[in-house]
């Protein structure tokens, strides 16, 4: 099912700067990562999906609604979760949630129930009854993601989810990001400016830069085809590398590994094979899949 | 149907009970606001300042009803005693109106309002009633205290507590005044900052500087000047409308011709607060 569809989205603001420039894209239900460096206009397409800014041209339409003309009916079934710091610190994080709960229109009970619901599945219903003043970085964004979970959206727009946390604490919210998507049946937009962050957990992506469309498409079919073996001997790299070259494959290096393209299911064999005719100590020999990141260094420099 | 007794993991549940319309949404956002303004459902820290200012004025409103029960003299009408009060419904605007709409500034939580259905304009009716309905129960409790006094002690009968309702209406009216002047003039102010104590100082110094200038005008040679003066000063523009409206004596003021002046002033104070502020929360609602 195709719940974003843009067709040449322009915006430019006051000032002559243009933050997104003819962004035409056609997003399918799941978990999209939405990736470009600080000001390629991420934050813009946000704030335009949710009606929250008006777009100077082409048109947009979340679950074949309007944002512009139908507000209401978009923000309903979405959440959103914002970039910066947006939680008072004075109140507990069940009472706050549930007052962001009403505030969706839930009735009062039900607000409640579900801000005690969305809590838990964050990981902090031990802790809902505390002041969120004192809660750790990595749990003021769970706080948030509650929150933007609370009305029970269709769809999550998270705007740098992991910002500010510790390599452990990204993981957690990795994880439960992938788990809202796939778990819960609720499409997620991951921004994020850390392309091999997303890559981990999205099924398509879309990659911009100073708001122009650099690429959009499943990640499945971005790493199709392009799976390499990495192979890792003690010593003798060098002896390996000519071995391999002369048996007609294109190796190449990187660090102490020599990478070489899978061609076929026979690969594995023929390099086992000159490991031991070389008479080698084999570290490590595992199948790797393309970084969606060597896609897009080759694909930009294609491009200039 | 499930078994009693076992313990499912039920996973997460999705939500397809009714949603509410924006009037509900503004409905919970005032009743939330008023809760906030006496610090209900806050820390114990909030709830001293907005409980010790209505202690206050509940103290003196028992010791007006005392002495009009006990000797019979009026020390206070229900008018007068909104005049009277006006420090400190002054200091409760400064305390509650940065709680209701600093704090959201600061926060940084406006975002997630205005990523809902709701509205800029919603949520400015909602804080706006909100505040200007704690202030008009700081005042119309008391003077409720003091109507109860007054008509237990009577001595005339059903016809003295009719005569007292009477007076209590327009007190009630006169304090409803007081809430939306006081009220539209302390959020505006609070919506310019994040920080709770410069807008709290900026509310208390907007309606305590300008009480000089009244008193500057009122002792100009010009009669015309000296009617006018009032206008100058939310406090004595509100006392000038009584004055007007009631005829009541004792102000201090001396209107002339000039009373519709003061009620069209009060009019368009009050709506182009509301208008300011309207105009304030659309910019921040679109960023």
């Amino acid at each position: 099912m195709t719940i974003i569809v843009t067709d040449g989205l322009t915006k430019t603001y006051g000032g002559g700067v243009t933050a997104l420039a003819d962004l035409t894209v056609a997003v399918d239900a799941g978990v999209i990562g939405l990736v470009g460096a600080n000001g390629a206009g991420k934050s813009t397409f946000i704030k335009i999906m949710l009606g929250l800014v008006p777009p100077s041209g082409g048109t947009v339409r979340v679950f074949d609604l309007d944002p512009v003309t139908q507000t209401d009916q978009v923000r309903a079934r979405v959440g959103y979760m914002p970039e910066n710091d947006c939680l008072p610190p004075d109140v507990s994080a069940a009472e706050f949630v549930t007052h962001l709960g009403r505030m969706s229109g839930l009735p009062k009970t039900a607000a409640r129930e579900r801000a005690s619901e969305a809590l838990r599945h964050v990981g902090l219903y031990e802790e809902r009854y505390r002041q969120i003043g004192g809660y750790s970085t990595g749990m003021k964004q769970r706080v948030k993601l509650a929150q933007a979970l609370v009305h029970d959206p269709d769809l999550l727009l998270l705007d740098e989810p992991t910002n500010g946390l510790d390599p452990a604490g990204r993981d957690a919210m990795l994880a439960l990001v992938q788990r809202i998507g796939t778990e819960f049946g609720i499409s997620v937009v991951v921004c994020s400016h850390l392309l091999g962050e997303v890559e981990r957990i999205c099924d398509s992506l879309i990659a911009i830069e100073g708001g122009r469309l650099l690429r959009a498409d499943r990640i499945s079919s971005m790493t199709a085809a392009s799976d390499v073996l990495a192979v890792e001997v003690a010593d003798g790299t060098d002896e390996l590398a000519a071995a391999l070259a002369e048996m007609g494959m294109e190796v190449s290096r990187d660090g102490r590994m020599l990478l070489v393209p899978m061609e076929s299911e026979t690969a594995y064999d023929r390099i086992l094979r000159a490991v031991t005719d070389l008479d080698l100590n084999l570290h490590r020999l595992d199948q790797r899949r393309h970084r969606v990141a060597e896609l897009f260094t080759t694909k930009e420099t294609a491009d200039v | 149907m499930s078994e009693a007794g076992v313990i499912h993991d039920i996973g997460y549940q999705r939500y397809d009970g009714p949603r509410l319309g924006r009037f509900a949404m503004q409905q919970a956002l005032y009743v939330h606001g008023l809760r906030a303004a006496y610090g209900l459902g806050r820390s114990a820290k909030a709830k001293i300042f907005p409980w010790l200012v209505f202690g206050i004025m509940l103290l003196v409103a028992v010791i007006v009803a005392a002495v009009r029960s006990t000797i019979g003299e009026v020390i206070f009408t229900y008018s007068q005693f909104a005049d009277q009060m006006s420090f400190l419904i002054i200091f409760f605007v400064a305390i509650v109106a940065p709680q209701l709409v600093s704090r959201d500034l600061r926060s940084g939580t406006l975002p997630l309002y205005f990523s809902r259905p709701l509205r800029a304009a919603d949520y400015v009716a909602a804080k706006y009633a909100a505040l200007a309905s704690a202030i008009w129960l700081l005042l119309g409790v008391p003077q409720f205290i003091m109507f109860l006094g007054a008509a237990f002690t009577t001595k005339t009968g059903f016809k003295g507590v009719w005569n007292e309702v009477l007076d209590l209406v327009p007190g009630w009216g006169y304090s409803l005044l007081w809430a939306l002047m006081f009220a539209g003039i302390g959020l505006l102010i609070a919506s310019l900052t994040g920080k709770q104590a410069f807008a709290a100082g900026g509310i208390v110094a907007v309606f305590l500087m300008t009480a000089p200038i009244v008193g500057v005008l009122a002792s100009l040679p010009s009669t015309t000047a000296n009617s006018l003066a009032g206008l100058a000063s939310p406090m004595t523009l509100i006392a000038g409308i009584n004055q007007w409206v009631s005829g009541a004596e004792g102000t201090g003021l001396d209107l002339g011709r000039f009373g519709p002046v003061y009620a069209i002033e009060a009019f368009c104070l009050i709506a182009s607060c509301l208008l300011l502020l309207l105009a304030r929360y659309r910019k921040v609602a679109s960023l």
